[in-house]
């Protein structure tokens, strides 16, 4: 065998020694599309968080009456539903209340549970799914059925029923969280159970077992970090369904109780005063319409800036 | 190259190639002229250009790759050529042959279908019924036997030897004047390798068919090539005929390349032998007795064994060279020496532990006597851990080193496998395919193992890398006294490391004895075509094997 030194191995291009998030960071702000996304998802986040603060500046909150705003017949006076410096977006047909202060702590509900109910259906969908997916045999049979039925399930039509009956004492948010959580999560399991089951034949995998690892070991060593990146970007493609869900629920009006602020409930209250006062359904509507946007695009360029074969020029 | 310039149908000129993001550029001034009747081959390692240089000329380069240069067939500029004047060329003017046949076809359509459709691509008028005919015209000129029934499969039915030989149908569909064959046989089994090579120098002969050769194997290029160029870091370091190539390469990198190659001829004897030739040793390192594997459940009976009553023992401190065709049943007979895979009939012995009886706790700690080395190293490390974490794994497992104990031993590994400690940060990614199999060979040697089973440990590598990560395993070997079982597809290379040979074919042992006694002078007909399959890289020795290998399959057949 030659043992020449002039053959000398050449070792890949340098990389940066970054972290894999940095470079991620820096391949999203590469992407203006993604990076608007991020910046709108920033300023509804900062809306929620701070939505006391911010309606402060115009001196308002979601609840204060004004019905010298309104005419006999419950109308907003004035152009765009009664918009001023006081009312940026004018205020509530029938009771005159302030329509950004709505809009703004209405974030908060849509937010929270929709992030909320993302966050509990990922851990369990992650969890059946790395569980199906490692084992396979008789659990992949039991775990998969069980999704197929969740899929074929009348998820809505349930959770409006279940919304109906559950007694007013128990603390709605929350219990909202949990019900549109532990039904969406069928679709991220399914998702990565197909990973899973793809790494688990990978030669490191592989190795990981000849070296005497145990299973626990493997899966959350080897496996769990590789399929990361797609639980990631599954995850924020999930948000906006869940915040649509969340909307929906309370437009039916078996959502969020009254007087507390949610979209959906006032995009179904909107829906009868679409001919004298449109206003009032473009505010809330056109919120709803952003986030969910901004989260479908940035979980569209979190995939690419994840993904090192989609390197743009 | 001087000759007259009115045979050349394709010519590069001063051909550059630079990807985005790279400050090098991939290829830098090549040129060269393919000629009519003709093969010119460009060798060389990865990253060479070479592959590069064969894309930009069907314009087929990634996005992020700029190109300048000059590119002519037969006198008409393809760079900067309109898409339609490209697409015509494309499978028109010159076919393509790609590496990996079973990646080329579409699997939803018939082998039949999809020639059919690159006829019918170039020339929409030709009657239906005509283009049946060529299809399997062509697919007969290939040496298909029963071209109906090729036509009619899908891409999954055939064997790849048989979707090469479908591939190179397709390319040749519209009598291209040129062919590119990028890397045509590197996928492949030596004895198909021989018979593909043979159909490209019979294209060559009889239809005068220029072949622009890509590939790294310079046996391929002794048996194929007219002319060579070899490249390196996209420059071309030497271009000449072969003949005078392989007598006299003028290049000290084209020497080098050749002299890295192993070869068959050449006995050498590892210092391990010292160890292992008493094979009347008492205690094996391993045996295995009568095993027979079968893939599947229970209750899947009828199902082909994979590994059908295999039976031998490696000797302590030993090399056991364990070779055969893919599909053979020699990985399949490593991962159950590794229990990876349960055995259904006989008994595999490790260390003194029959893994058919061991419980999975006994299994467990039985592994850290067990080193495992598999092909592609790039596959083999979790990408998501350092080379000090992936290495430090075993210790993880086995033992209660706290963190920065595991971290002083990956630094030793490192050390132990000639690379710099400051890779122990790094990630995979960040190393050469050599280094990174280095870094596998560190973590299989972590626990001080009894046996280490490798896995076809170099064919993703470049030779002259392969070379070198063999010498570093049989100096570990020499250090550590480990038994290693060696499963590898390379004849040449087993005969450097092994001290006894085993020859799989379809699951059995035909022929096992010591490598010298095997590899030189075998006794099974099976082992002689193999021998005689494997090109050398010698244009004037390979033309007498290649005589050698046509009778013995003639007589086989």
């Amino acid at each position: 065998m030659s043992s020449s030194s002039a053959l000398t191995e050449v070792p890949p291009p340098p990389v940066a020694r970054t972290g894999g998030a940095r470079r991620v960071v820096r391949q999203l702000l590469r992407d203006p599309v993604a990076t608007g996304a991020a910046v709108v998802i920033l300023v509804f986040l900062a809306a929620a968080v701070f939505a006391d603060q911010i309606t402060a500046l115009t001196g308002q909150d979601p609840y204060t009456y004004h019905q010298e705003l309104l005419n006999a017949k419950g109308v907003p006076i004035g152009f765009g539903g009664g918009i001023s410096a006081e009312h940026w977006f004018g205020v509530e047909p029938l009771t005159g209340r302030d329509l950004f202060a709505i809009v703004v702590h209405g974030a908060r509900t849509s937010l929270f549970v929709g992030l909320s109910a993302t966050i509990v259906a990922t851990i369990i969908g992650t969890v059946v799914g790395l569980v199906t997916g490692f084992f396979g045999g008789w659990v992949d049979r039991l775990g998969s059925r069980v999704v197929d039925v969740m899929f074929g399930f009348p998820v809505l039509v349930f959770l409006i029923a279940l919304m109906a009956i559950i007694p007013t004492s128990l603390p709605r948010p929350p219990f909202m969280v949990l019900v549109i959580g532990v039904f969406g999560w069928p679709g991220i399991s399914r998702l990565v159970r197909g990973q899973v089951m793809s790494l688990r034949e990978r030669p490191f995998v592989v190795a990981s077992t000849a070296m005497g690892a145990r299973g626990g070991h493997v899966m959350f060593r080897q496996i769990l970090p590789n399929a990361l990146a797609t639980i990631v970007v599954v995850t924020t493609i999930v948000i906006p369904s869940m915040i649509a869900t969340e909307a929906a629920l309370s437009f039916l009006g078996v959502g969020v109780p009254p007087p507390t602020p949610s979209w959906g409930r006032t995009l179904g209250d909107a829906i009868a005063w679409i001919r004298t006062s449109p206003m009032y359904l473009v505010f809330p509507g056109a919120a709803l319409f952003l986030i969910t946007l901004a989260f479908n695009l940035f979980g569209d360029g979190l995939r690419d800036a994840l993904d090192p074969r989609t390197v743009k020029r | 190259m001087t000759e007259e310039s009115a045979d050349v149908v394709l010519a590069v000129d001063a051909l550059t190639i630079a990807f985005a993001g790279q400050d090098r550029p991939a290829v830098n001034g090549v040129g060269f002229a393919l000629r009519r009747g003709r093969v010119l081959a460009l060798v060389g390692e990865s990253g060479s250009g070479k592959s590069a240089s064969a894309m930009s000329v069907l314009g087929l380069l990634p996005d992020t790759a700029t190109a300048g240069g000059s590119v002519r067939l037969d006198g008409e500029e393809l760079f900067g050529a309109s898409d339609a004047r490209l697409r015509a060329v494309r499978g028109g003017r010159i076919g393509t042959i790609f590496q990996e046949p079973m990646t080329a076809f579409t699997p939803a359509y018939t082998i039949g279908w999809q020639i059919a459709e690159a006829i019918r691509a170039h020339d929409v008028r030709t009657p239906r019924r005509r283009v049946q005919e060529r299809v399997i015209e062509l697919l007969g000129s290939v040496g298909l036997g029963e071209p109906d029934r090729i036509a009619r499969s899908f891409p999954h039915q055939l064997s790849g030897g048989q979707l090469q030989r479908s591939m190179i149908a397709m390319a040749i569909s519209c009598d291209p004047v040129a062919l590119i064959a990028d890397e045509p046989t590197t996928a492949l089994d030596v004895t198909v390798q021989a018979g593909i090579l043979d159909l490209l120098r019979r294209l060559r002969d009889e239809r005068g068919t220029a072949i622009l050769l890509i590939t790294h194997d310079m046996g391929v290029v002794a048996d194929l090539a007219d002319d060579v160029v070899v490249l390196r870091h996209g420059e071309i370091v030497e271009a000449a005929p072969a003949a005078r190539l392989f007598a006299a390469p003028r290049a000290a990198y084209t020497r080098e390349l050749l002299d890295a190659v192993p070869r068959l001829d050449r006995i050498m004897l590892t210092a391990a032998v010292a160890a292992g030739v008493a094979s009347s040793a008492p205690t094996a390192a391993a045996e295995v007795d009568g095993a027979t594997i079968v893939y599947g459940t229970s209750w899947s009976r009828g199902r082909a064994p994979a590994v059908t009553q295999a039976t031998f023992r490696i000797a302590r401190g030993s090399t056991f060279g364990l070779v055969g065709e893919s599909g053979s049943g020699k990985s399949t007979l490593g991962r159950a020496l590794a229990g990876l895979i349960p055995v259904r009939e006989g008994t595999v012995t490790v260390a003194g532990v029959d893994l058919t009886r061991a419980s999975r706790g006994e299994l467990r700690r039985l592994r850290r006597t067990i080193g495992y080395v598999f092909q592609d190293p790039a596959s083999s490390i979790n990408p998501r851990l350092t080379i000090g974490e992936a290495i430090a794994e075993p210790l993880r497992l086995h033992t209660r080193f706290g963190r920065e104990e595991r971290r002083s031993r990956a630094l030793a590994l490192l050390d132990a496998v000639q690379l710099p400690g400051s890779f122990v940060d790094r990630f995979p990614h960040e190393l050469s395919g050599g280094q990174r199999q280095r870094a596998a060979i560190a973590r299989a040697i972590a626990l001080d193992p009894e046996l280490l089973i490798a896995d076809e440990p170099t064919s993703a590598l470049d030779v002259s890398v392969q070379a070198r990560v063999l010498e570093l395993l049989s100096q570990l070997q020499r250090d550590l006294g480990f038994a290693c079982l060696f499963i590898s597809h390379d004849l040449a290379i087993v005969r450097e490391l092994a001290e006894e040979v085993a020859v799989m074919r379809a699951g059995r042992i035909v022929e096992q004895g010591s490598a010298s006694q095997v590899l030189g002078a075998p006794g099974e007909p099976y082992t002689r075509l193999l021998l005689a399959a494997a090109p050398v890289a010698d244009p004037g020795e390979q033309r007498q094997r290649r005589e050698a290998w046509r009778a013995l399959a003639e007589e086989a057949a």
